[in-house]
Order: structure tokens, then C-alpha cells, then sequence
């Protein structure tokens, strides 16, 4: 699906991990981590990725930031193809996308004190040692973090929100346009999380940046983003407005998501879980619909081929299911919800 | 980036110190400083260091300057605090002047290794499969020699001398700390900030030289200065095989070799040289053990 005013376009971006094993470590199977995924952020939005632990979420980030190499597929940034830069010509495409990573602790260098970490990425690009400094020390006043006082400190000195905080400042320093968040909130607790993430919401209204957040956590994706994706098994199912998909979700695996989510309301428990058993081995996935072995509705044609990722009325929602699909029977019915 | 040995630390020196903000080998040294062992071995070191560099302003005597008149004096004849060897030379000026040989002789290979042994194994962690088998295949081999063999057998390809057994024990201890600088590059590089590195746009070499060397260097440095006091014995044994220095230089191992047949006569002269090379190496490996303790510190 084209789309104007995108600011990130991937296209059918395919990556498959080589499992190597016996005598030669030749290739017994492949792990089929992202197939085939197509999405857009659209300049100034939020968009969410959600998806379990093993969907391919992360090593999606790192084909969109070119960290891994896709095997195939296409990757325009500000409609230029950045897969076809060489290695050497990427320093101007890095200084636009940035990333924010998981684990605050092993995100950081334990030899730099703070402001040198962040000045580092200023430095890379020709900054002087004062300039750079000066600009961490901007930066790390935006998150929250003064300068005199944390400048100096080692990560090891700071609390994971705090180390968090650093990991932003070190993305923002160089005024990226698209911050690409891999589970920026997932190794805090719930209040820092909340501290995290208002933080996040101010500095994109203060420095007019794009997010592509990914969370497993359900509350935080609807929290924060604009638009939704759901990513299964190395497969975008569903995409959809925040607020649509979470009131009317559409795809199995997004209802069964929403009500897995816990929820504070002691009357509001279940009585078996939505979804039971783990997903399929991603070297070995399910023909057909990835999801078809868990989902309460399969049907015979689930099996044949995977659905493909169809518009589904109006508002930019897209399901990747048969039962929406015109031609079955089931979907002729249901093609008619907006 | 869990570490599986356990180290039994007194609980002071778990924690660091309250109040301004340390670096890593600011850390460190403020740990060391309060390892009374280690800080007992250093000064040892120092003081045998000094010793070697002042020799000639501890005694009047000349290290190649004997009488056979005075061969063979006991420790504590008068004259000669250490007696003297089978020329009638003065132990404690020998022993003096052989710390200067012993003591290069055992550092100055630690320290080649080191240099190239660190370049191949980062080198070797952070490119490709090709470049890394070719270099630790390459390491594998001489890793498959035992050491004293290896270094015999170099030694001996090479000729006696020095010169030679420093070129020795180089090569012998080039591929365990290749070996250690390649394993610990390789973890260091699968750490997230590696990544946020090079997402940064920095090139390869100045992600090694602002993020990876610091992290990399301790474990290396750590192992290193293990080697020392091997060092300081290989190149002992190598002497007194007749491998190393040659006569009438005052070297330990050759002094004990040429002191061999004197035990019958005088029995504690001829253990001097060894205790002295044990003493030496015993500081090496204590304080090498220190510096383990010290910079093994769980930031």
C-alpha cells in the first residue's frame, strides 16, 4: 500500500537465520525470523509493534536500522532506498534514525561517564570535544537529568530509569527524525514505566520526532501509540488505529491478546486463558496461516496458503485473515464491519 | 554477562566508596589500596626492582670480579654477607646484578605477547569468520605445544642467549593471551551498546578504540600479569639449561646451574639463586592474584 508522506517505508522485508549443525555446519533449516513484513510510519506518528517474545520484532528494528542485512525486501527511508547504500554512506542515514534499546544496563558502556557516552554520537559526527559536550549536556537536561549533577556519573551509579533517560539522550543528541524504541520501557517498573513513557510523549511534541515503539506489553502500545501493528511469528496480522484495535481488535491473535491482558478488576477473571500453548517454531511454522494451530477458528482454508494483509474498511485497517476475507463464506459476512 | 566464578571477598571490599563518582580504574586502584597482600608483593617487586637498577651503589663489588682464593664462603662470612660462589665471586653483588637479567627476561616477552597477542585476538573477535579461524587455528598449534617444550625447542632452533629466549617466550606466550583477547572481544562485541555504537554511524576502528579496548583491556591485563611469574621460571629453566644467558653473566638460572656442584661443599650458597627466583615469581603471582580481585569488580 503506497503511502504519501511516509517517513519510513519497508516493503516485504524478508530475514531467515541459518541453523548450522552437524560434522560440516551445513545449513539444516532456517529460522524464519521476519517474512515478508510491509509497513509505513507516517511523519509525526506514534506507531506501535506488538507482538510475543520470538515474533521478530527486534530483529525487525535492526533490518529497518541496518543492522542485520535483510535477505530481501526494500527499506526506503524519506522515500530513498537505504539498502542500497553502502556501508560508508550510512553516517547521514544514522544521524536521521535513531534507536533506543531494551536492556538499560548493557545498552550503556561501563568505562563512560554519561556525558561522554552521549557526546560520543555528537563526536562521530565531526563535533569538537566542547561542542559535543555542550549538546550532551542540552540533551541530557531535556530528559531530566542535570548535567552538574549526573554528568559525570557512571552507569553502574544510576538507576534504570535513570540509565533509560541516558540511552534517550544518546539517541536524541544528534535531532533524529525517526527514534526507533526496541522495548524502551520492558526492564522498569510499572511507575518508573509511567515516568518513561510521559517523558517520551513530551519529547515528541517538543521536538517533533516519529516513534516506532515496539512492546510486548499491550497497556504501554495503547498508551502511547497513534497506529498499531500486531506481529506474529515473523508476520504483521493486524494494523489499525490504536483506539480501533483495541476496542474492536479483529485478527484471533489481537482478541486473544486484549483478553489475555490483566486487568485490576478482581471480577474480571478468566476462567482459561484465550491462547494456550506457545507459539510454533519459526524454523518450523505452520503452513498456511502461521496462527491457524492456536486459533478457535481455523478452517480448512487456513491451511492452504497465508492470508494476505488486506484493507478491512476504513481508517487504515488491515486484517490478515480469512475470516474477512469476501470469498469464504464466513468473511463475506463479516467484510461488511467497518 | 553473567560471570560464574565466585570470588571470596571480604565485605568491605565489595562495595565501593560512598561518595564521588569513581571510574572503572579509579575503582580499582582504591580497591588495591586496601589488599594488604597484594600491596606486601608490589613493594616487593619494587624494592627488587630498585635493588637491580642501584646494584651498583649496594656493593663494592664487581659482579665478574673474583678470587678463587675466597671460593665457596658461607653466608655471613665476613666481607660477604651472601658468601661467595665457586669464583670466589660476591653472591649478593650476583644476585644484584642477575635481578637486572631475570627481571628483563621475564617481563619484556609478558609484555610482546601482550602487544601482539591483543591485536591478533581483537582482531580476530571483531571481524569475520575467515580472518578469526585463520588467526586461532593458526594460535592452535602453538597452543598445542606444552610451554617449556616449546620454548626449549624455539630456544634451542634460535641459539642461546638472551636475546633469543626473550624471541622464545615471546612466542610462547603470544597465543593464550590471543586466545583470551579473542573470547572476551567476542562477548564484549554481542553487549548492547556495541550496537548502539554502531548505530551511531562511528566506523569499525573508532568503536574499537572509544568503546571496546577499555572493556577488553582488564581481562587481558589480568591474565598478563598471571604470565609474568611463568615468565620469570621459563626463563630460569632456560638458563640453566644452558639455553638462555651464557657464562659468566649473573644470571639466576645460570647460577644455579654452575652452583650445582657446589652443594656438597657449601649447601646454602647454591640455593640463593632459587630463592631468589622464587621470590620474585611468588610476588608476580600474588600480586597478579591482587589485581584479579581488584579489577574484577561487579559494576
Amino acid at each position: 500500500m503506497e503511502a504519501h508522506g511516509a517517513i519510513l517505508q519497508v516493503q516485504s522485508l524478508r530475514k531467515y537465520f541459518p541453523v548450522r549443525a552437524g560434522l560440516f555446519q551445513t545449513v539444516q533449516a532456517q529460522v524464519k525470523a521476519v517474512d515478508g513484513v510491509s509497513l509505513h510510519v507516517q511523519r509525526g506518528e506514534i506507531l506501535g509493534l506488538v507482538g510475543e517474545s520470538g515474533c521478530g520484532k527486534s530483529t525487525l528494528a535492526r533490518l529497518i536500522q541496518r543492522l542485520i542485512e535483510p535477505d530481501a525486501g526494500e527499506v526506503y527511508f524519506n522515500a530513498e532506498n537505504i539498502l542500497h547504500l553502502p556501508q560508508r554512506a550510512l553516517k547521514p542515514f544514522y544521524r536521521q534514525v535513531q534507536m533506543v534499546f531494551q536492556d538499560p544496563y548493557s545498552s550503556l558502556n561501563p568505562r563512560l561517564n554519561i556525558e561522554d557516552a552521549v557526546a560520543f554520537n555528537a563526536r562521530v559526527h565531526g563535533d569538537s570535544r566542547s561542542v559535543a559536550r555542550t549538546k550532551a549536556w542540552e540533551v541530557l537536561h531535556k530528559v531530566g537529568l542535570h548535567a552538574e549533577q549526573f554528568g559525570r556519573r557512571y552507569p553502574h551509579e544510576l538507576s534504570g530509569g535513570q540509565r533509560q533517560r541516558v540511552n534517550i539522550a544518546r539517541a536524541l543528541v544528534l535531532q533524529p527524525k525517526l527514534v526507533i524504541l526496541d522495548e524502551p520501557v520492558s526492564s522498569l517498573d510499572k511507575s518508573v514505566q509511567a515516568q518513561i513513557l510521559n517523558l517520551l510523549q513530551q519529547l515528541k511534541d517538543d521536538l517533533g520526532l516519529t516513534y516506532l515503539f515496539i512492546s510486548h506489553d499491550l497497556h504501554v502500545i495503547e498508551y502511547l501509540s497513534d497506529r498499531v501493528l500486531v506481529m506474529y511469528l515473523g508476520q504483521i496480522v493486524e494494523v489499525g488505529r490504536a483506539e480501533d484495535v483495541s476496542s474492536q481488535p479483529l485478527h484471533p491473535y489481537t482478541q486473544a491478546l486484549f483478553a489475555s491482558a490483566p486487568t485490576m478488576n478482581p471480577d474480571d477473571r478468566l476462567d482459561h486463558p484465550p491462547l494456550t500453548g506457545d507459539p510454533p517454531n519459526p524454523i518450523n511454522p505452520p503452513s498456511g496461516c502461521r496462527f491457524r494451530t492456536r486459533c478457535p477458528h481455523a478452517m480448512a482454508v487456513c491451511e492452504t496458503a497465508t492470508p494476505p494483509l488486506l484493507p478491512m474498511g476504513e481508517n487504515s485497517r488491515q486484517v490478515a485473515c480469512y475470516l474477512y476475507t469476501p470469498q469464504t463464506e464466513a468473511g463475506s459476512v463479516r467484510s461488511s464491519v467497518p | 554477562m553473567a560471570d560464574t566464578t565466585v570470588i571470596h571477598l571480604p565485605p568491605d571490599l565489595l562495595e565501593g566508596p560512598a561518595g564521588k563518582p569513581m571510574s572503572y580504574w579509579q575503582l580499582v586502584w582504591w580497591r588495591l589500596r586496601r589488599d594488604k597482600v597484594t600491596l606486601g608483593a608490589a613493594s616487593i617487586i619494587v624494592l627488587i626492582v630498585l635493588a637491580a637498577v642501584f646494584a651498583p651503589y649496594l656493593t663494592a663489588y664487581e659482579p665478574f670480579q673474583g678470587s678463587i682464593r675466597k671460593r665457596l664462603l658461607a653466608i655471613g662470612s665476613p666481607g660477604h654477607v651472601l658468601g661467595t660462589d665457586e669464583q670466589g665471586r660476591d653472591m649478593l653483588t650476583r644476585l644484584l646484578y642477575g635481578g637486572r637479567m631475570s627481571l628483563t627476561v621475564g617481563v619484556t616477552p609478558v609484555c610482546v605477547a601482550l602487544l601482539v597477542g591483543s591485536t591478533l585476538g581483537i582482531l580476530a573477535g571483531f571481524t569475520g569468520k575467515r580472518v578469526n579461524m585463520v588467526i586461532m587455528r593458526t594460535m592452535d598449534i602453538f597452543y598445542a605445544f606444552p610451554s617449556v617444550l616449546l620454548a626449549i625447542a624455539i630456544s634451542g632452533a634460535l641459539g642461546a642467549g638472551i636475546g633469543n629466549t626473550i624471541v622464545a617466550l615471546s612466542i610462547v606466550f603470544t597465543p593464550p593471551i590471543t586466545r583470551i583477547a579473542e573470547s572476551v572481544t567476542t562477548q564484549v562485541r554481542a553487549w548492547e551498546f556495541m550496537e548502539a555504537a554502531r548505530v551511531s554511524g562511528a566506523g569499525s576502528l573508532a568503536i574499537i578504540r572509544h568503546h571496546m579496548i577499555a572493556n577488553v583491556l582488564a581481562p587481558i591485563f589480568v591474565y598478563a600479569s598471571t604470565l609474568v611469574s611463568v615468565s620469570v621460571i621459563l626463563a630460569s629453566g632456560l638458563s640453566f639449561l644452558g639455553l638462555g644467558a651464557s657464562p659468566p653473566a649473573p644470571e639466576w638460572g645460570l647460577m644455579l646451574n654452575t652452583l650445582r656442584q657446589s652443594i656438597y661443599v657449601n649447601a646454602w650458597v647454591p640455593a640463593l639463586p632459587g630463592v631468589m627466583i622464587f621470590i620474585t615469581s611468588m610476588s608476580f603471582n600474588l600480586l597478579s592474584d591482587g589485581l584479579r580481585d581488584a579489577m574484577d569488580v561487579r559494576l
